[in-house]
């Protein structure tokens, strides 16, 4: 027997475990890919948190970028980021349209009117069957429009200063600079 | 005994509580309806969960997605490839616990078949090289001198 075959289950181990080792620590395997990347914001009618009675469809979305994120009371995360939703708002002057998922909208109401309301409004989703177009499975999520309305960028968990940093500034400054070749052209 | 008796009605419990908990109640007029939505929550992935089906968990995600299903099969009268589209579209392969081949799985669906390859060369090799080695007949009688000596 060749004497170098004696190291060929050692060199297999050592390559399994390198696998792993790099596998496991790649990137959060919590968060799924979205496949409405590059897609319109779905078709919805929903009714308003501040008006129930009007019900209002995706184009109240169009015409500038924003962010639209997915929110309940019960969910934990959604306060930690909200300090923050608030000073995009104020910082950046980024535009932010909430979206109350399978929530009590008194409740909703009444937090919005304890921690302060960084939202231009925000629509109602009782039952969670907009939360299913969007493919959210945990809120909070966030979605990046572009002018057209569609979707640029998913975040799932908090947006935060990273998130701005990483993510969202970039492709809002990208967006910028587009609609500013097609004015000038 | 005691210890028995309540060994089987802790058991019991635990098995009416999972039941209950899991498992909210779709009426079904028709028989192969069901067995359609029972098999889709079974294929299907919750999106929250890393691994478990729609049909066992507990999330409220689970829950407003067999709802999302029993939704398009009984009230939309939609196909299972239809409903399978549905959810992909929204949530991705992810909820298929079957990926389809493209560049990002090549290596999930390659892998094994190379493995697999080297296994049956390896094997090859091996054998191949046994049959190489012919004893002599000198050789041979000290095999038979060993073997019966053993069997005494």
């Amino acid at each position: 027997m060749n004497r170098m075959s004696f190291f060929v289950p050692l060199a297999i181990f050592i390559v399994i475990i390198s696998v792993g080792f790099v596998g496991f620590r790649l990137g959060d395997r919590d968060v799924l890919p979205s496949p409405l990347i590059g897609k319109p914001f779905p078709g919805f009618s929903a009714p308003r948190l501040e008006r129930e009675d009007v019900l209002v469809d995706q184009s109240v979305l169009t015409g500038r970028p924003l962010l639209v994120n997915v929110w309940a009371t019960w969910c934990p995360t959604c306060k930690a980021e909200h300090a923050f939703l608030e000073t995009l708002k104020q910082r950046e002057g980024l535009e932010i349209v909430g979206i109350v998922y399978k929530d009590d909208p008194a409740a909703a109401q009444r937090w919005l009117d304890l921690y302060g309301d960084p939202y231009s409004f925000n629509l109602q989703d009782r039952d969670g069957r907009l939360g299913v177009e969007l493919g959210v499975y945990g809120a909070p999520e966030s979605f990046l429009l572009d002018a057209a309305g569609n979707i640029v960028y998913k975040r799932v968990g908090d947006v935060n200063e990273r998130v701005w940093a990483e993510e969202l500034a970039p492709r809002l400054q990208q967006m910028q600079s587009t609609h500013r070749e097609a004015a000038g052209s | 005994m005691s210890r028995l008796i309540l060994c089987v009605i802790l058991f019991a419990n635990a098995a009416f509580l999972h039941a209950a908990s899991t498992v909210e109640v779709h009426e079904f007029n028709d028989p192969a309806m069901e067995a359609r939505y029972y098999g889709l929550i079974d294929e299907l992935r919750c999106p929250k969960c890393q691994n478990t089906n729609l049909a066992g968990s507990d999330a409220p995600i689970a829950r407003d997605l067999r709802a999302t299903v029993y939704r398009l099969l009984v009230e939309e009268q939609q196909t299972d490839t239809q409903i399978r589209d549905y959810l992909v579209a929204r949530y991705g392969d992810f909820v298929l616990y079957d990926p389809p081949f493209n560049a990002g799985t090549a290596a999930l669906w390659l892998l094994p078949l190379l493995a697999l390859l080297i296994g049956f060369w390896r094997i090859w090799g091996f054998t191949s090289k046994q049959s190489a080695v012919e004893l002599t007949a000198e050789e041979r009688s000290r095999l038979a001198a060993i073997a019966s000596q053993d069997r005494r």
